[in-house]
Parts: structure tokens; C-alpha cells; sequence
């Protein structure tokens, strides 16, 4: 996961990265994660700037669907922070540059979510649960939004 | 590139909030 260099480069330019290991931080491990409820490896965990929860992946995966993750988890930052924009910006770049990952649905979901809350208009749900009946059909995202239709 | 991962959690935490920058914090088994 860690090795991808596009996931190198968009960790480096999004977050601090820092990392507690089972054996060689042994204390830092069990402090922070009884702090944050980590109970298996591999857990990851985007946190916001006052180290809030706001992601978490736990399991391995390969880079295209980590690296899909990794850009969720800095969306529902953007999205906390209500900074729609950078949002609905990554968002996007989750299902336009890694469609056929398992976050590409969920994405999908968030921009129409994120572009109701920054403009008020229920249009763009609208519109969101019209794009799910022409891709990810069969997926939970396409339930959630099929109640906007 | 590889990710350049800081061991001072307690220290991130505290330039994180300095920065307003997020963190990704990585509970690993790994091998080191």
C-alpha cells in the first residue's frame, strides 16, 4: 500500500504522516490505541488538524483502493470542515481517476451530498441518484441515493 | 518516494493543531 509512489506523493502533500508499530512502539501502540479503539493491524486512520477521527481503514488493500481510501478520508476532512469546494473536488477525483475501486460509489454519493450542502439546491441530489442508475447500480451507494430520484 | 512516517505521535498531534494540517496515523504490524 505504502510504497505506491501516487500514494506517497498525495500523503505528502495532504497529511502528517505518522505511525505506531505493534512491536517497536509498543507503548505508543497500546496508548493511542486504546485512544482511538485500533485493535488490528493494518489500521489507518485520517484524522482532522485537532486529531479528530475522521477516516479509518482497517485490512490491507491494494493501492488503487488505498489510495482511493487515503483521498476519502482527506474529502470528509474538507467536508467537516465545510469547505465544499475541496470537498467535492476530491470527491470527484475518487470515481473520475479510480472508478472501479469499492470507494468509487461512496464518492460518487458524497459529491451530490456535498454539492446540496454548498448550494442548498436539491438538484444536485437529484442528479446524484440519476448518475447511479448508469453506474454502480448494485451497490449500497445506489440505494441510499436512489430516494432522492 | 516512500512516506516518510514520524514514531512522535504526541508531537504530530501538537503541530497538527500549530498547522492546521490532518494526520494519517498508521497502526502497523509491519515488518521495520
Amino acid at each position: 500500500m505504502w510504497p505506491d509512489e501516487r500514494v506517497s506523493t498525495f500523503v505528502a502533500e495532504n497529511f502528517i504522516p505518522a505511525r505506531v508499530h505493534v512491536k517497536d512502539d509498543a507503548a505508543d501502540f497500546q496508548k493511542y490505541g486504546a485512544l482511538y479503539s485500533a485493535q488490528w493491524t493494518p489500521t489507518v486512520l485520517a484524522l482532522d488538524s485537532a486529531g479528530i477521527e475522521r477516516h479509518r481503514l482497517e485490512g490491507f488493500l491494494p493501492a488503487d483502493d488505498f489510495l482511493a481510501q487515503l483521498i476519502l478520508g482527506r474529502a470528509r476532512i474538507a467536508f467537516q470542515e465545510q469547505k465544499w469546494e475541496d470537498a467535492a473536488k476530491l470527491f470527484r477525483r475518487v470515481y473520475e481517476e479510480l472508478p472501479d475501486t469499492d470507494t468509487a460509489p461512496e464518492a460518487l454519493y458524497w459529491t451530490g451530498v456535498t454539492r446540496y450542502k454548498d448550494t442548498g439546491d436539491a438538484t444536485a441530489l437529484k442528479e446524484t441518484a440519476r448518475a447511479f442508475t448508469s453506474r454502480y447500480k448494485d451497490t449500497t451507494w445506489a440505494k441510499k441515493a436512489s430516494i432522492w430520484a | 518516494m516512500a512516506v516518510n512516517f514520524r514514531h512522535d505521535v504526541e508531537r504530530v498531534l501538537e503541530e497538527a493543531k500549530e498547522q492546521k494540517k490532518p494526520v494519517i496515523l498508521d497502526f502497523s504490524a509491519a515488518p521495520m
